[in-house]
């Protein structure tokens, strides 16, 4: 039923449709050397699929993403203990700079676009690691999936933010990263926009075969495009499953898919909740 | 008012001359906002390694002058990776003081190499001076001008379109989200030292042609302040017009007090008081940003 592949970080299994593409072992993570702020927190993603990370306000989601991609370094964050593997390489402790070379490419909470720049430079930086010569072709694939980026000219600071978080998306895609880290694309942006969103991270999980770790505060429409969910409370995962079963628990529909009464602040106080302890 | 026209057009080839070097100047600046107080010695250095390439192995100035500038690169990296790298987190003001001690050590180094007598360039072109528009003006400061203009666009289109400008332009816009796009924040800084240090030398070598090398040289490290500030600390064009606007400032004040004033060497100063007025009415520069301490 639930995802308990735990056992397989010892021998990943060869098995080519559920390949595990990242795995994250009990890691702990500490800003400034003190502030403790992930405690023993597991998760994995299989190759091609796209996992959601829900949870509330300063669980630790975007503390788990820069974990992952070596960001934490330039925020004085530190994994102490745990691993994080990725195709089979431990990858905890490398410069993200590296980790973007590796095929890992994070897009940052609130887009964070280089605002003194064009589109056309924004998007140029994203494919900044490569050297292959299909770098061109690649910009007209950019914009054949967002033809407004095209049409503005002018610096990206002034973009909508729905265009900027279009922009933030089209520069990891420029870097061809084989696991793409998204953060929370949905703040800020109108219904109408959100679908539009998710509709294209569903795209391009599917067209270009990237496999994405998708934050949301949005768990509704995080469950419709993820094929599985982990969530997540103070510094560590409390239930995960395939997102039909999150959509379907109890549990998550009063929390987070609104509905039910509203004392109970946590997952603590369910009844219902079992909780899962991923030590090992 | 031809000694006017002459002090005119000296001033536009003497100010793009600031302008590059305030350009490099401000090239450290926005990557790595460093301050630097020693690249008036940049120029020092770069004229003295040329002028000894070119005196004590009697180099062709061709080749003398490509070497100087792989040197001065090189010395850049050596310089940020040394001295530099690790003042990284450490307080602005201690990074200042480093450069101005940079600059100490840089001076008193090259006095105690090459003593403290100015000494005169081999001769490098055929004819010392050129006519330009009917006005004398020596061949060096022309070809120096077309050197500068050169150097100007270089900058612009490498900033504009080359990968690693539109890197560096990143990491000065914000640290954190050039790391996540596969930047090298490090490389980006060493490669800004290096550039700078290499421009810079550019500047050192044609004014060392003209006046011959000394200490002195490293004053433009002191203009290029009222150009920068003029400019905007962070603009690259603004330090261009900043450069321009100092050489030709000074030039004029040159001739109001030849003419007129008689109060004898003012006018060496007079870009600072332009600076000053300036910065009273706009603060952030001509052409600065106002979020300059974004970090
Ligand atoms: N650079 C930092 N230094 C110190 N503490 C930090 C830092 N970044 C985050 N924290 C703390 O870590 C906790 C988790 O933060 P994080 O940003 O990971 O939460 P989040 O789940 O992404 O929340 P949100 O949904 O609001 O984005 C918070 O309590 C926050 O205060
Ligand atoms: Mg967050």
């Amino acid at each position: 039923m639930l995802n308990t592949a735990t056992a397989a970080v010892a021998a990943p299994p060869v098995t080519a449709a559920k390949r595990l593409m990242l795995s994250v072992n009990n890691i702990e993570v500490v800003y400034n050397d003190v502030i403790l702020v992930l405690r023993g927190l597991s998760l994995e993603v299989p190759e091609g699929e796209i996992v959601a990370l829900l949870g509330a306000n300063g669980a630790g989601k975007s503390t788990t993403l820069k974990a992952i991609s070596g960001l934490l370094k330039t925020e004085d964050g530190e994994v102490t203990r745990g691993d994080i593997t990725f195709n089979g390489e431990r990858i905890n402790g490398i410069d993200p700079d590296q980790i973007v070379r590796k095929g890992i490419f994070q897009v940052m909470e609130g887009r964070r676009i280089i605002a003194d720049m064009t589109c056309l430079e924004n998007l140029r930086l994203g494919a900044y690691t490569r050297r292959d010569n299909g770098v061109k072709d690649d910009l007209d694939m950019v914009f054949s999936y967002f033809p407004r980026l095209k049409e503005r000219t002018g610096l990206a600071g002034y973009l909508s933010g729905g265009e900027q978080q279009m922009l933030a998306i089209g520069r990891a895609m420029m870097a061809r990263p084989k696991l793409i880290l998204m953060d929370e694309p949905s703040m800020g942006l109108s219904p109408l926009m959100v679908k539009e969103v998710f509709s294209i991270v569903q795209q391009i999980n599917r067209d270009l075969g990237v496999t994405i770790l998708l934050v949301e505060q949005n768990a509704r429409m995080a469950l419709q495009a993820a094929t599985r969910g982990y969530i997540m409370e103070n510094g560590k995962v409390v239930l995960d499953g395939t997102a039909e079963e999150l959509r379907n628990n109890e549990d998550v529909k009063e929390f987070y898919l609104g509905g039910g009464n509203e004392e109970r602040k946590s997952f603590k106080n369910l009844k219902s909740f079992k909780r899962r302890k991923r030590w090992i | 008012m031809t000694l006017f026209l002459q002090l005119l057009v000296n001033g536009v080839i003497v100010g793009a001359l600031y302008g590059v070097v305030a350009m490099s100047f401000v090239l450290i600046y926005k990557a790595s906002r460093i301050v630097n107080f020693a690249q008036g010695e940049f120029l020092l250095i770069g004229a003295w390694t040329c002028w000894w390439l070119l005196t004590s192995w009697h180099l062709p100035f061709w080749i003398g002058f490509p070497i100087t500038l792989v040197f001065m690169l090189v010395f850049g990296v050596i310089l940020q990776v040394v001295v530099l790298r690790p003042m990284i987190g450490e307080p602005i003001i201690s990074v200042i003081m480093v450069t101005i001690g940079l600059s100490i050590v840089f001076q008193a180094a090259m006095k105690w190499m090459f003593g403290v007598f100015a000494k005169p360039f081999p001769p490098i072109f055929a004819s010392p001076t050129t006519n330009l528009f009917g006005l004398e003006v020596q061949t060096v400061y022309v070809v120096s001008l077309g050197i500068s203009i050169l150097i100007m666009a270089g900058f612009g289109w490498f900033f504009k379109y080359s990968r690693t400008g539109l890197a560096m332009r990143a990491t000065a816009f914000d640290q954190q989200v050039a790391q996540s796009l596969g930047i090298s924040v490090r490389r980006m800084f060493a490669m800004s030292w290096a550039i700078s240090a290499m421009v810079s030398a550019v500047a050192g070598v044609t004014v060392g042609v003209v006046n011959g090398v000394s200490s002195a040289l490293s004053i433009f490290g002191i203009k290029v302040f009222p150009a920068v500030i003029l400019g905007g600390l962070d603009s690259v064009i603004g330090a261009v017009l900043g450069g321009l606007i100092v050489g030709v400032l000074e030039n004029v004040a040159q001739y109001v007090d030849s003419q007129w004033l008689n109060w004898g060497n003012m006018y060496e100063i007079a870009p600072f008081y332009v600076l000053i007025a300036i910065l009273m009415i706009k603060p952030y520069g001509l052409f600065g940003t106002k979020d300059i301490e974004r970090v």
